[in-house]
């Protein structure tokens, strides 16, 4: 009774939580009163617009997205210096890109969306389409030599921690 | 005294990379390159008035680049939307 | 020295910030195929754009005014940057305008851009509105 009354009145927790940590951030200074007033939307917003969204994504390892974020940001800065290192002194008839096609174990929406945003983040590669039935993920490769090395790298590095996460 | 120096270093490598997206923006060849500059170019005038706002030690400028920020995003999104489907509400 | 490590910290984000805005820009403006060229601006734009904010939250400390809400336009970048990137890429597919042909799926029959006829329209109820 009381665990079904606190899923109706919060439908949606993460939700919750960044509604009121984006109030904290837009008041700019800590304080009570923001605080409060952030709790208020943070309740509030979910339960009147809980009818647009009926399911809650599911994820079952939430605390993994700590490192898995580390990690992220670890490639986003490294892989940033390579990148301007080939832009920068590499000649264009050096460059060798190219399509990488990814077969997708994932299957949830969430985790797709996680792993196709952090591909472009990472630079060097970016995803571009999904094939018709969301079986298969295609990336393109600023410079890869050899495109089944870096399929390989991202689902070693990032699709098998996403399936921890979200499934 | 550092801080000063490295924020003319900011002013002009953001001014200067404006300036190349624009060369890229009038360029093309094809609307994809038009709608990527002009993304480009909105990310970099957000850059530039956090620039202004740390020259000028203020925050009033924090909601100009946010909404900058949003609108590029979005305006991106409609562009794109419109060469992919001749629409943008369907 | 009379500078603090604060101060460097600032410098040194700022001219990060700077530098790999201009990389992003000079990739977009030397780069040939219009698919590579989608990989220059919206990476290095956003991490330089990224330090030059962290830059500004760093100096509002620095003068005794803290000040976070930058924070919000970094979240906000870092999430929309992706959605971007993939709608040009999109753009460009559909155009035809990369020079290498698309491989064929790993798995099921096309991608989805090029999905154009009904077999071929995704399964889920409310993507099939969009073809």
């Amino acid at each position: 009774m009381a665990t079904r009354f606190i899923q109706r009145l919060l439908p949606h927790p993460l939700l919750s939580v960044a509604l009121v940590a984006v109030w904290q951030l837009l008041a700019n200074e800590p304080s009570v009163n923001s605080l409060v007033f952030g709790i208020i939307l943070g309740v509030l917003l979910p339960f009147a617009t809980a009818a647009y969204w009926p399911n809650r994504p599911q994820v079952t390892r939430p605390w993994r997205l700590i490192p898995y974020g580390l990690i992220v940001a670890w490639d986003i800065i490294t892989a940033n210096i390579t990148v301007a290192m080939i832009v920068l002194f590499k000649p264009n008839r050096d460059i060798r890109s190219g399509w990488v096609n990814i077969p997708l174990d994932i299957r949830t929406p969430e985790a797709i969306t996680a792993l196709a945003g952090t591909i472009t983040l990472t630079p060097g590669t970016v995803s571009v389409d999904l094939s018709d039935h969301g079986h298969a993920l295609l990336v393109h490769a600023l410079h890869a030599e050899d495109p089944e090395e870096v399929a390989r790298k991202i689902k070693h590095r990032y699709e098998r921690r996403l399936k921890e996460i979200f499934e | 005294m550092i801080v000063t120096y490295a924020l003319i270093f900011a002013f002009a490598a953001v001014s200067l990379s404006l300036l190349l997206t624009m060369i890229r923006l009038v360029k093309g060849p094809g609307p994809g390159d038009r709608i990527l500059a002009l993304d480009t170019l909105s990310i970099n005038a957000v850059a530039l008035i956090i620039l202004v706002g740390i020259a000028g030690a203020t925050q009033i400028y924090f909601e100009a680049a946010m909404i900058i920020a949003m609108l590029g995003f979005v305006s991106t999104v409609a562009v794109a939307r419109f060469v992919l489907r001749g629409d943008i509400i369907e | 020295m009379s500078h603090n490590i604060l101060d460097i910290a600032i410098a040194a984000a700022l001219v990060i910030g700077g530098l790999f805005t201009l990389v992003g820009s000079i990739g977009l403006l030397k780069l040939q195929a219009p698919m590579a060229r989608l990989h220059a601006p919206t990476k290095a734009s956003t991490l330089g754009v990224g330090s030059i904010l962290l830059a500004s939250v760093l100096f509002a400390f620095a003068k005794g005014a803290p000040s976070y809400h930058e924070l919000l336009i970094i979240a906000f970048l870092f999430m929309t940057a992706p959605v971007s990137a993939y709608f040009i890429g999109k753009v460009h597919i559909h155009l035809g305008q990369n020079r290498k042909p698309l491989p064929k799926p790993a798995r099921d029959n096309i991608w989805a851009t090029k999905a154009k006829r009904e077999e071929d329209t995704p399964s889920v109820p409310e993507m099939k509105a969009d073809a």
